[in-house]
This record gives C-alpha cells, structure tokens and sequence, in this order.
C-alpha cells in the first residue's frame, strides 16, 4: 500500500518510461497525464444514453413517496396509517418506528433516523413512507396518512438556540450533551491578544463582524435510489440499493447498521451523479426507504425526490455569523487573527463536528498569521440540517479574513496583492496551526491575476469615467485562499486503504480499471482512465473504468474533501507500475534487453534504442500473460500520520494543499442596488493537472458557484424572508421560502460572469504525479474578491451576504448619511 | 405494514396518441394529464431527456418539437401534455446523432470539456442546436440569450458557450436539416 512518502524520496517523473515527448502529449489524441484529451465518458454523455438512478426501472418496480412533517418541532402523537393502507395498489407503509436505528456520518453524531421516530424537528422532515404501484397512488397514499403531533417550541435562529437549549420543550436535538450545541472548538496558537494589543499600539487592526447566509448545493439531478432484494426472500435475500450518492461505501455501512443486515449482505451501486457538489455526501432517508420497503414487499422500490425534497435534504453550506479580527503591525506583517463562529447547524448533526473545526483550521494559509485562535460553535436549530457544501466550512471564514486583508492593505497604504505575497506562508512550512503545507503557487497564481485582470492600472480607477456609465460603478477586488486535497484520517477510524484500485490486463490488449470511486461529474474515471494510458501506454479506447459498485469494486471512501484525484490516483498508480514492470520484464525477455530499456506508450511497446523495434499493448500483454499468468495488481493508498500535535489537529491535515487566487470585476447600479459580476480572472495551484480541460471546468464551476453565492443564493426560511407577514403561519413556522429552482435562483448563463481560468501546476510531493485538488479550492476566495470590487466600486464594506439590492442600496444610503467612516473611494 | 394484496390502482384516463419521435411512430395509451416527459422516460423508454425539476424552471427536460413549417423549437416537456403534442415531430437527444454520427453540438461538447456531470445537458444541447437551425453564426451575447433557459450547476457555462461556438464554425450532420440562413 502506498502511503504517497515515496514520492518524497523518489519525485515521480511523469513521462519517465514512455516515449512521448510531454510538448507532444498536450495535444488531442493522446491521454497520458497532462494531455487535454476528452472524457472517458463524454460520448455516452453527448448521446444522452448515460444512465443515471432515475433512468433504471425494474419489472414489478413500486412507487415510494415520503408524508413529510407541516411542523417545525413537534411531538409525534400518533401515525394512523391505516387509511393510506386501504387504497388499492398500496403495498406498504411505514413509519420512524420500522427503523429506528439511529445512524449519521460521523460516527460520534449519530443522531438521526431514517424516518422520524417520536418527533419531528423541522418543517419536511419525513415521517412516513409509502410503495404504490404507481405515483398517483403513492400520493394519494401519502395524503391519507393522518399524523397527530402536539407542538414544542421552535427553535429557529442561533439566538434562541443558545437562550433554550436546557429546556425540554426547546431542545432540537437530544444527543446534545449541553444546551442545544452540536459542538465546540476552541483553538489557540501563539500570543494572540498580546499580538493584538502590540498592533493596536503600532499597526492596523480590524474588528467586525460577518454573516454569510446559508445557500444550498442544487444539483440539476434530484436525489433517487432503488432498493432491489434478490435470491431470498426479505431479510435472507441480497439487498441491492442504487443510488445517486457520492459515498457508496459509507452508505454500504450504514444501510447494513440500520436494516440489521450483515454488511456481505449489502450491495450499493452508484450510477454516474448528475451533479452533487457536498450535497449527496451522507445517507439520506430515501436509500433506506426504498430498502426496507424492498425488503417488505419482495418488490423494487424506487425513490426520487421532487425539486423541494431536494431542496430540504439539504445538508448544504451553514449560515455563520462570525466576528473577526485581525491585526498587523506597520510593515503589513500579519501578527493575529482571531475569530468567535457561530454556526448554524439544522435539525441534524450531519458533518457539523467536522464543519466547526474547518470553520477555523483551514484559515492558516497560504497567506499565514504569526498567532492565530478561533472559537466555533455550532446550533442545532429546527431547520433542515446543514453540512458539506463545496468548500465544506472553509468558504465563510475565508470570505471575512481576505475581506480583513483589503482593509488592512488600505489602512496601511498597500496593495492588497503586495500584503498576501508579503504574507505568503512559504513551501513546504508548518503553519501556525501544525498544519504541513507542502508545494503552493500562491505567488504564481497572484502574479497570473494581477496580470490578466491589469490590476495596477485599473484598480482603484475604473469609477474615474463615472460619467460614461450613468448610476453604475465598476471596481476591482482581489482575495486568495486554499484548500485540502483530502484529509488524512477517513471519517471512521481504521488501518485500512482510505483508497483501492484493481486493474486487470489480459491479451486483448484491454485494461480494465475497477475502483470503488464516484464519478459525480468531476470526472474520477477520466483519472482512472489517464493514469491508465500513462503508466500502461495503452490507448484510450482499449480502457474500461468499472467504479463504484460495492460488489465489483475495492473501497473507496467517496467524492468528497477534494480527496479522489491524489488517494485514488496514488492507488491507480501503484497497481499499474506493478503490471507495468511485468509487461517490461515480458517484453524484456523476449527481446533479450533490460526492463528499463523497454517502454510503453501511444497502444504499443518500444525498444528504448531502436524505435524500430515495436509490438502492440495486446502482443506484449500476452508474453506477460504467457509468463506470470493471469495479469491483474492492486493498489492501495493511506496517508501517513500528519497534522498538529494537539486535540483537533489532524483535523484540516491534509497530504497537500492547492492555492488560488482570484480578481473581480463587478459593476454596482447605484440606483438598484443590483450587482452584476463582469469579469472574474482566477488562477489555481492544483499540482500537476492530469487532465488540463477538466481542471478548468473545476475552476470555471467552483467560480461561478461561488459569485451566485455572493449575489443570488440564500436559504431563507419563513422568519427571515422579506415580504412573509409577522403573524402569518409560515412566518412563525420555520418554513423554508420558495424550495424551487424559480424562487431559490441559481445563475443562469446571463447572469453567469465571463470567466478567465489559469491552470498553475506546482507539484506536490505528496499527490501521484505531483497532483493536488482543483474541485473546491477555486470557490473560496471568489466571494471576498467580488465583495472588495464592489468596495473599490462604490467604497461601501459590505458584512452580510447576500448582496441584494435591499442590502446594497441599505448601504448605499448609509455611506450618504455618513454612517460609515468616509474613505478614500466616498471622498471621490 | 404491508397491505393484504395489490389491487387495481385507480383508474386513470387514457386516451391513445400517436408520437412521432425521432423519426419513429409510436401509438401510444397515455394518461390525459401525463406529461410529455413522462411519456418519454417511462413508457418510450427514452430516458435521455431529464427531469430535474418537473415545473419548467431548471431546463433539463428539454426536447425539440417541429411546428407546421418543420421548424424545430425547444420545448419544456415536463410542461407540455403529451397528448398536446400528437402527430407533431419530436426530436429528443435520442434522435440529434443521425447515421452513427454525432451531431456538431454533440461532439463540440464533448471536444470542449461541456460535459461535466450530463445531466442538464440533453435538454443544453438540444437548445444549443435550435439556436444554429436558426441561426448558424450566432453571437455570444445570442448564445448566451438562447441558452438562458438551461440551468447548468457544474460547469460556469463558460465551456459550454465555447461548445456552441465551436458547433457553429461546423456544418450540421448529414441527414440533418439544412441550417436555415439567418432572418
């Protein structure tokens, strides 16, 4: 098993055994690493004939609907499901009580059920389930089932959270040990408030207060799962779910956990995912649903939610409210930053233990801090549970610290570019926290933004032809960020590969790659495939990916945390060197030359002296198999032991970290107070980028997703949402506003900003190939970019997000009444 | 709880229709307030066109129905009756490859990394391809109008612009109809 140390001591040369020449392999036709070939699955996808959860059906399929809770936090009385039971074509319902088991993500919150047992905790929480034999009758089902509940109080906000926790009436969740808090922490590093006051004295510092609204993750695929029971009856047959979900073997655990069930029991398989960005990264009720109504029944069971289930699974990114500050002394050195988080969590732990920590231990770099201390809290409220979205707790601290930075920049008369180089951490350095950050392009990625966006001639300049636009200004901002490319340590603890890959070769000439890794788009069997053709020189047609199926595949812990490229890539690797040195050695033989003198690449082997002398994959692959038997390697990959030396702090460890930074361009309507994002240039470190187009598309999506949340996206529930009167039900009921892609807006392509992606390779030791993660780092620091435009812009500091119109005029007025300090932009 | 047996599901009026999709005749009993797609997915089996929302906001269900002039437009079909759309020629992504070929949209897609996850993509590209029946040398600004209606979460759009504008530098399939000039 590979633990990626190898590649400390001996740094993988790419190209090292083949025979093409890298300039050759940027080209079109050739799909080694760095090659910007297409995707293994792009045709497929082109033709429509991908197939995704929805798109199987099985002969004597059943309907299941889920009755979903009207109450925010409520008792559940009784469940009288006897009405629902006598419509013809009615299978089976059931209720929280058929599954009681307790499960969650994380093994120390396991705090929910598949159903709710006893008493709901938000607006839509499912209580009962229902197989019809269509879907007009499983509605009608689910319409007849009467649910009896005798209300508590609501908890809606971090305010009443914290006040109410220690009644009965009022605690959401009650597997908190204290209060209605899902978990605290509290790190410190170094002589903060020493620090603080030595800046105070002789320095900058800055001291506010934050919010960053909740948004959710909606990908265009709607959560659906199939639960199917073969060669026995109920719980003696083998129970298969398929399901769109981004962690198939944590699903597999606690599919087995909750139905009683013997894991070699269990099947999961995950089609391709129409998107999932965080959002499909746990279990959901409908997977065990459609399981025990599977096994009930004798019958396939499928679920799909609608738009609004969707939008109230949720698990999306936390509403945080967080005060920071940040000091630095006179030559623009960053001394302290200190933060007190408030987090948001829902009905539901879901990753939330992990979120607090993130909330803070991801902020150490790649700009660095000479002390450093955060404390963050999360609240059980009654509203659908938050958890891991695109950037997972990391996007709404970096949002107020590089806020933090454009102002301390401005107090001290500097560039904001020049104060984050003059901050850069440096390569290979422990940060502030214990953390290792190997290889950052921080600089490069700077110097790539600062170029493209002409940032010294245009910042601070575009509202000089004020005139030519009418009430609109533009301004530019600037921010950069980073992030893990996985985390060490799985989610349960166990010595076991976080990542294995099977490949199997054979005399056709074909490879076929098994790995229990989830293509949800990003393109993992695309890796697969590159790595393949690197390491085997096979040609890409003659690989076939076999991923995600619990039953055909090794383990792979899921696409989440960045962690698919460099855990999967580094076991993909191990197994095709081992099958590569066999072939090498075949071939060797037979020709009567050393190994090394033997090399693989575009679907042929060479001799190294004479390019002459050739044989084809499939010929070579049958000496190997003529001389060591049937062909087929593992590999493996765990990461070793790194991070902090204190409780917590291997949590944000990570083998290694990508570095991004972005430039902004808005243009704010003075007059509307509507914000439109122009431009936005960002440039991003991924180590060596395997496959160039699907980095980019990585930078280009995490962009996009994060200038919508700066303007458009926000989870507004009854008691926030402008226009819902005070005494209306929907206003005391916690009820989320508009659950549909019409009222919750994501960008269309009008709204969408033209986007200027750069790919900056700065390998690191640790990641296959040097390889690091390009999926979410590329979201975080787009939002504080977009807020410092809209500074230069109109020289208003915004705190809250999201930026609408209300909020930007709201500011707009202030600055004319003078409620904000006058700057150097006001004074224009 | 199961219910003692399975009867008969409440009856559902149907009416017979003919479809013609992708250049093929199917007769078809469909229940009057069944939708298009639904039709489509479940009873043609033509599970390439998506639902992603099933109330006309997100695009991805989109399919391309021919007016009286064999005009082709995009059309919602989690909006559209699929008894309202008999006898009219339908063309769902199933039907944009002609003669084992890809369609120009099809394979710029693909060329230009569009295709992250897929699955809005059905109901982009065959917007994308009404656009260039219309219009064969569209604008940005006109791509980015005609595709406006397709909501797409994974890419930023920014590939798939360059995909369209890739698709119009080349001539549609054989067995396509002929680009229309422009109005």
């Amino acid at each position: 098993m590979s633990d990626g140390e190898s590649t400390l001591k001996a740094p993988y040369f790419p190209h090292g055994s083949t025979i093409v020449d890298a300039a050759l392999r940027r080209q079109e036709g050739d799909h080694g690493v760095g090659a910007r070939g297409r995707k293994i699955d792009g045709a497929e996808k082109a033709l429509g004939r991908t197939r995704f959860a929805d798109d199987y059906a099985f002969p004597g399929m059943l309907c299941c609907k889920l009755k979903r809770s009207t109450r925010p936090h409520a008792r559940i009385v009784r469940v009288d499901v006897e009405p629902a039971l006598a419509i013809p074509g009615v299978h089976a319902v059931i209720t929280g009580r058929e599954l009681p088991t307790k499960f969650g993500i994380i093994p120390w919150t396991q705090d929910e059920t598949a159903l709710a047992v006893d008493k709901v905790r938000y607006v839509g929480e499912p209580v009962a389930a229902v197989a019809a034999i269509d879907e007009e009758t499983a509605n009608a089902a689910v319409r007849a089932l009467r649910v009896e509940y005798q209300d508590l109080t609501p908890v809606l906000d971090v305010d009443t959270a914290k006040r109410t926790g220690d009644a009965p009436e009022s605690k959401v969740n009650e597997h908190a040990k204290q209060g209605n808090v899902t978990k605290r922490v509290e790190l410190s590093f170094g002589p903060v408030d020493d620090n603080i006051e030595a800046c105070r004295k002789d320095g900058a510092v800055v001291e506010d207060s934050f919010f960053y609204c909740g948004t959710t993750h909606a990908p265009i695929e709607p959560h659906c799962a199939i639960g199917l029971v073969e060669g026995g009856p109920g719980a003696q047959g083998l129970l298969t779910v398929i399901s769109s979900t981004q962690v198939p073997h944590y699903l597999h655990r606690d599919l087995a956990h909750v139905l009683g069930l013997p894991e070699a029991q269990v099947r999961v398989i995950q089609p391709p995912v129409g998107g999932a960005f965080g959002g499909k990264s746990e279990p959901f009720t409908l997977e065990f649903v459609v399981a025990k109504l599977a096994m009930m029944t004798g019958r396939p069971v499928k679920c799909l939610y609608t738009r609004e289930e969707v939008f109230l699974a949720h698990r999306g990114r936390h509403p945080m409210r967080m005060r920071f500050t940040t000091a630095a002394d006179r030559q623009g050195q960053l001394k302290a930053v200190k933060s007190v988080i408030d987090l948001d969590g829902g009905a539901y732990a879901s990753f939330g233990m992990i979120t607090a920590y993130y909330a803070g231990q991801i902020l150490t770099g790649p700009v660095a801090m000479e002390s450093y201390a955060f404390d963050a809290t999360r609240y059980y409220t009654n509203k659908p549970a938050c958890g891991p979205k695109r950037g997972h707790g990391s996007v709404q601290p970096r949002f107020a610290f590089e806020c933090h930075l454009d102002m301390l920049a401005e107090q001290l008369g500097m560039d904001p570019i020049e104060l984050r180089r003059r901050n850069f951490a440096g390569e290979n350095v422990t940060l502030v926290n214990g953390q290792r950050l190997g290889s950052s392009g921080l600089l490069q990625c700077l110097d790539a933004v600062e170029r493209a966006s002409r940032w010294r001639e245009r910042r601070g300049k575009l509202g000089a032809n004020a005139s030519e636009r009418g009430t609109k200004r533009r301004g530019l901002g600037v921010a950069s960020s980073m992030y893990i490319s996985g985390t060490n340590y799985p989610i349960y603890p166990n010595e076991m590969p976080q990542s294995g890959v099977q490949v199997k070769l054979d005399r056709s000439g074909r490879v076929t790659m098994f790995s229990g890794a989830s293509d949800i788009g990003q393109g993992s069997d695309t890796v697969l495939m590159t790595i393949a053709c690197e390491e085997l020189g096979v040609r890409p047609e003659h690989v076939r990916v076999v991923s995600s199926d619990t039953d055909l595949t090794p383990v792979d812990l899921g696409a989440y945390s960045s962690r698919v490229t460099l855990m999967m890539g580094h076991a993909a690797l191990e197994a095709c060197r081992r099958l590569r040195e066999q072939v090498q050695e075949a071939v060797a033989r037979a020709w009567q030359c050393e190994p090394d003198d033997v090399l693989l690449g575009h679907g042929k082997v060479w001799a190294r002296h004479d390019t002459q002398q050739s044989i084809s994959s499939a010929e070579a692959f049958k000496l190997a198999e003529a001389r060591f038997g049937t062909l087929g390697a593992t590999g493996g990959y765990r990461t070793h032991p790194r991070g902090g030396d204190y409780r917590g702090g291997t949590i944000g460890a990570s083998p290694a970290y990508s570095s991004t930074a972005h430039v902004a361009e808005v243009e704010v309507d003075t007059e509307t107070g509507k914000i439109d994002v122009v431009k936005v240039w960002v440039a991003h470190d991924c180590g060596t980028a395997i496959n160039p187009v699907l980095v980019e598309g990585q930078i280009e999506g995490s962009t996009y997703m994060g200038a919508a949340e700066v303007f458009l996206e926000n989870m507004l529930y009854g008691a926030d949402a402008v226009g819902v009167p005070a005494a209306s039900a929907a206003r005391r009921g916690g009820m989320l506003v508009g659950p549909s892609l019409l009222d919750y807006r994501i960008p269309t392509t009008l709204d969408t900003p033209a986007i200027f992606a750069s790919v900056i390779e700065r390998p690191d030791g640790n990641g296959p190939y040097g390889a690091k993660e390009a999926g979410e780092g590329p979201l975080h620091s787009t939002i504080p970019a977009v807020v410092n435009a809209v500074y230069d812009a109109v020289g208003v500091r915004y705190f809250e997000l999201p930026l609408s119109p209300a909020r930007v005029l709201a500011g707009l007025r202030q600055q004319r009444d003078g409620a904000q300090p006058t700057t150097h932009k006001a004074a224009e | 709880m199961t219910a003692p047996d399975s009867g008969p599901t409440a009856t559902k009026r149907t009416r017979l229709v003919r479809l013609l999709v992708n250049g093929a005749t199917h007769d078809v009993a469909v229940a009057e307030h069944h939708t298009l797609l639904e039709v489509l997915r479940y009873q043609l089996q033509l599970t390439g066109t998506k639902q992603g929302c099933d109330k006309g906001d997100c695009g991805a269900c989109t399919v391309l129905v021919a007016d009286a002039d064999n005009r082709r437009a995009p059309v919602l079909s989690c909006l559209t009756l699929a008894v309202d759309v008999e006898g009219k020629e339908i063309t769902t992504i199933e039907g944009l490859a002609t003669k084992g070929k890809l369609d120009p949209v099809q394979d710029a897609f693909d060329r230009c990394g569009a295709l992250q996850c897929g699955f809005c993509q059905s109901g982009m590209m065959l917007s994308a391809r009404a656009l260039l029946d219309e219009n064969p040398r569209p604008t940005l600004p006109q791509i980015q109008q005609a595709l406006s209606g397709n909501l797409c979460r994974c890419t930023g759009y920014t590939k798939i612009l360059e995909a369209t504008l890739l698709a119009a530098t080349r001539p549609a399939a054989a067995g396509e109809q002929p680009p229309k000039e422009p109005a």
